[in-house]
């Protein structure tokens, strides 16, 4: 048991858009150091899930809390939630025509040290610190001159998101199907990147189908979410019972 | 506005008797004109008898050097961010001024003379060069050609000269900075920038004017000529007060804008960033007529309150093998009407003729309008013509992104509306992009929610 404060914790959330509920009694604590991997069948709950986090205006709150290291953040604008350190890597990263990748992540970073440090960075020392993240992950230096995710492959899609995540440096990252659409060469770059992120300090949550990402990425729990709630919790080996087994033989209870 | 108004003008300016015949015959012709009325636009009848024709700032003569200008001049300019002053001067960039109807400082004049370049007021000009006036004047945008342009002719108080002489390419950017400062006062100034063989400039204007309740008019001319192998560049930011948040006041922007590529080989180039002015009309164009020769337009229109923009342009294609580009941005907001007008025409011997055109709207809100107006020609079968158009809102996935790394909402959206303009804005000169792009997220401030 962590007796810790968790970075993350939720508490009987219940969710719902367009009148439907989606998350229905879910409950879960992360705390630092740790890794969440997230499973369930299609449908579950879990992109709904990272995105209500993230505040996604879509979604209505229905019934109980999100808390940040113990603050509520129920009513916090998205950005201000991305400025608390969340981040989530999004399933379909979106495109914006026109705006250089460098540019983006420029402006991304130094409101982000606007927020946080009240600290103005010069241009040449962000371009520095962006070009040294994107070496850290093995991105190419051009890819950083491309328009944001136009006419992006899938994979540099991911491998995209896994370096706005880098340079960032969130307390905790969200990680939605971040796995789905690699080949095994490009599955082995992200999962490079997220384990030179992760350290004692930091959380993340991987949400996934497939337990080949957790033999890259070792999780602390594994969780497989049905109908918008946790309905079973373990360890690596659950994911792997869960590769032979499917989803079926877990009752809800 | 009578006769004796434009016989007043010329007299005052001193000019030769061939511009005063010029005038006359812009009044007779004006007389028998009507405002036109096709455009997308609603505005109140036009009282020409209540505009002020000819509006110096109290000083006139006209001075050698910078520092005797009235410091109150330079220090607005300077507010504008226009630096004239020698030690602030723009290192690249010579920079002629038009304060209402009279040009008050061109810089770096004598350093362009070594390269035989002219660059200086058109009254000036009118004066000095009359056997090239006289030669150009009026040879793209005739006397008669809209009604505006035959109100111009007759009463155009100042404006920029250009001349690049042959073998040339001009070793600045060069520059006019406009403003309206009196309240009544119509502005009509007259560009006229000519570009001898393989010559090659760019050349940039500016455009501001402070607030007030009524609308100011102004009803311009640019007139460019590209003679064989020329290569003109002209760009546009415009900034002119776009009345209050009620639709009160604001420049009444008229103007005719047409650039002829009259040798082979040459090729014109407008690009246009317009966020001011209550209403703005005007198409710059291009006459095709050298073979081979090349025609752009690039524009980015932003509208937001009660703004009215009918804008476009009209791409002739006369000689052989000439080609021509059109790529318009428009952005709509408020209650604003943001329209594209363009116009191709493919001449029957303008064989081998091809023309691109992309308008593109972005509508903010659900009350601002935005419309595509093509009209296009075609009279020989070798010609290729394409249009693209799309209308889209922003994209409430794109914003979410954007906040989720940290944006506010109204970076988000600047960011967005900066990527929809980028392949207008890299168009312009370098130090002109960045003041584009700032100009417009300044503009779009308070009316993103």
């Amino acid at each position: 048991m962590n007796l810790n404060k968790p970075v993350l914790e939720i508490k009987d959330l219940r969710a719902s858009v367009n009148k439907t509920e989606i998350l229905k009694d879910l409950n879960l604590k992360i705390h630092k150091g740790e890794v969440h991997a997230i499973m369930g069948p299609n449908g579950s709950g879990k992109s709904t899930f990272s995105k209500i986090i993230a505040g996604h205006p879509a979604y209505t709150i229905l019934n109980g809390d999100i808390l940040f290291k113990g603050k509520s953040i129920l009513n916090l604008e998205p950005e201000e939630r991305a400025y608390l350190g969340i981040f989530l890597a999004f399933q379909y990263p979106i495109e914006i025509p026109g705006v250089t990748n460098l540019n983006f992540l420029e402006q991304a970073y130094s409101s982000k040290l606007k927020s946080t440090k009240d600290e103005e960075v010069d241009s040449f020392k962000t371009l520095e610190y962006i070009s040294k993240k994107a070496k850290s992950i093995d991105m190419p230096e051009t890819f950083l001159y491309r328009n944001l995710n136009e006419g992006f492959s899938g994979g540099e899609k991911k491998r995209n998101e896994i370096l706005q995540m880098v340079v960032l440096d969130p307390e905790i990252a969200i990680l939605d199907e971040t796995d789905s659409g690699l080949d095994i060469d490009a599955l082995q770059t992200i999962s490079k990147g997220i384990n030179t992120f992760m350290n004692e300090e930091k959380a993340i949550v991987l949400i996934t189908h497939y337990q080949r990402l957790l033999d890259y990425i070792k999780p602390t729990f594994v969780h497989v979410m049905r109908n918008g709630k946790i309905i079973k919790t373990g360890d690596f080996s659950l994911a792997q019972e869960l590769e032979l087994k499917g989803y079926e033989w877990i009752e809800e209870n | 506005m009578t006769e004796e108004v434009v016989r007043i003008i010329s007299k005052k300016k001193n000019e030769p008797e061939f511009l005063l015949n010029f005038r006359l015959k812009a009044y007779e012709k004006w007389k028998k004109m009507k405002c036109p009325k096709w455009a997308q636009l609603n505005f109140p009848e036009i009282d020409f008898q209540d505009v002020i024709y000819y509006s110096a700032p109290k000083q006139i003569e006209k001075l050698n050097d910078i520092n005797e200008v009235d410091p109150e001049l330079l220090n607005v300019f300077e507010k504008l961010g226009i630096p004239l002053t020698e030690q602030k001067r723009l290192t690249n960039v010579a920079v002629d001024a038009v304060f209402d109807s009279v040009s008050i400082a061109t810089t770096f004049q004598k350093e362009l003379q070594e390269y035989g370049v002219l660059f200086c007021p058109i009254s000036e000009a009118i004066q000095k060069y009359p056997e090239l006036i006289k030669k150009y004047l009026g040879t793209v945008v005739s006397i008669g050609d809209n009604y505006f342009s035959a109100l111009n002719s007759a009463v155009f108080t100042d404006g920029s000269f250009c001349y690049i002489p042959k073998n040339t390419k001009c070793p600045l950017e060069l520059s006019t900075y406009f403003r309206i400062n009196e309240q009544k006062s119509g502005q009509f100034e007259r560009t006229l920038i000519i570009a001898e063989e393989n010559s090659q400039v760019s050349y940039l204007e500016g455009c501001t004017a402070p607030k007030y309740d009524e609308n100011q008019l102004h009803a311009a001319i640019v007139e460019i000529i590209a003679l064989e192998n020329a290569i003109i560049k002209y760009s546009t930011v415009q900034n002119w007060y776009s009345g209050d948040e009620k639709g009160k006041g604001g420049v009444y922007n008229f103007v005719t804008k047409r650039g002829l590529c009259a040798g082979n080989n040459s090729k014109i180039s407008w690009t246009q960033v317009e966020t001011g002015s209550g209403i703005t009309w005007k198409y710059p164009s291009c006459l095709l007529v050298g073979n081979n020769s090349q025609g752009e337009f690039y524009s980015v229109s932003l509208t937001n309150n009660y703004q009215q923009t009918d804008t476009g342009s009209k791409m002739i294609h006369i000689g052989k093998n000439t080609r021509s580009r059109i790529v318009s941005k428009g952005i709509s907001t408020g209650n604003s009407k943001n329209t594209y007008r363009g116009f191709v025409s493919v001449n029957n011997k303008a064989l081998g003729a091809r023309n691109y055109s992309q308008c593109d709207s972005l509508l903010i809100g659900d009350t601002s309008n935005a419309n595509t107006f093509p009209y296009i020609f075609v009279q020989n079968s070798t010609a290729k013509v394409e249009h693209e158009a799309s209308a889209s809102t922003i994209d409430e996935e794109q914003i979410f992104y954007l906040l989720q790394r940290c944006f506010s909402l109204e970076k988000a959206v600047a960011m967005i509306i900066s990527g929809f303009c980028s392949e207008v804005y890299e168009k312009l000169p370098a130090e002109f992009s960045v003041e584009a792009d700032f100009l417009l997220s300044l503009k779009l401030e308070g009316s993103i929610g």
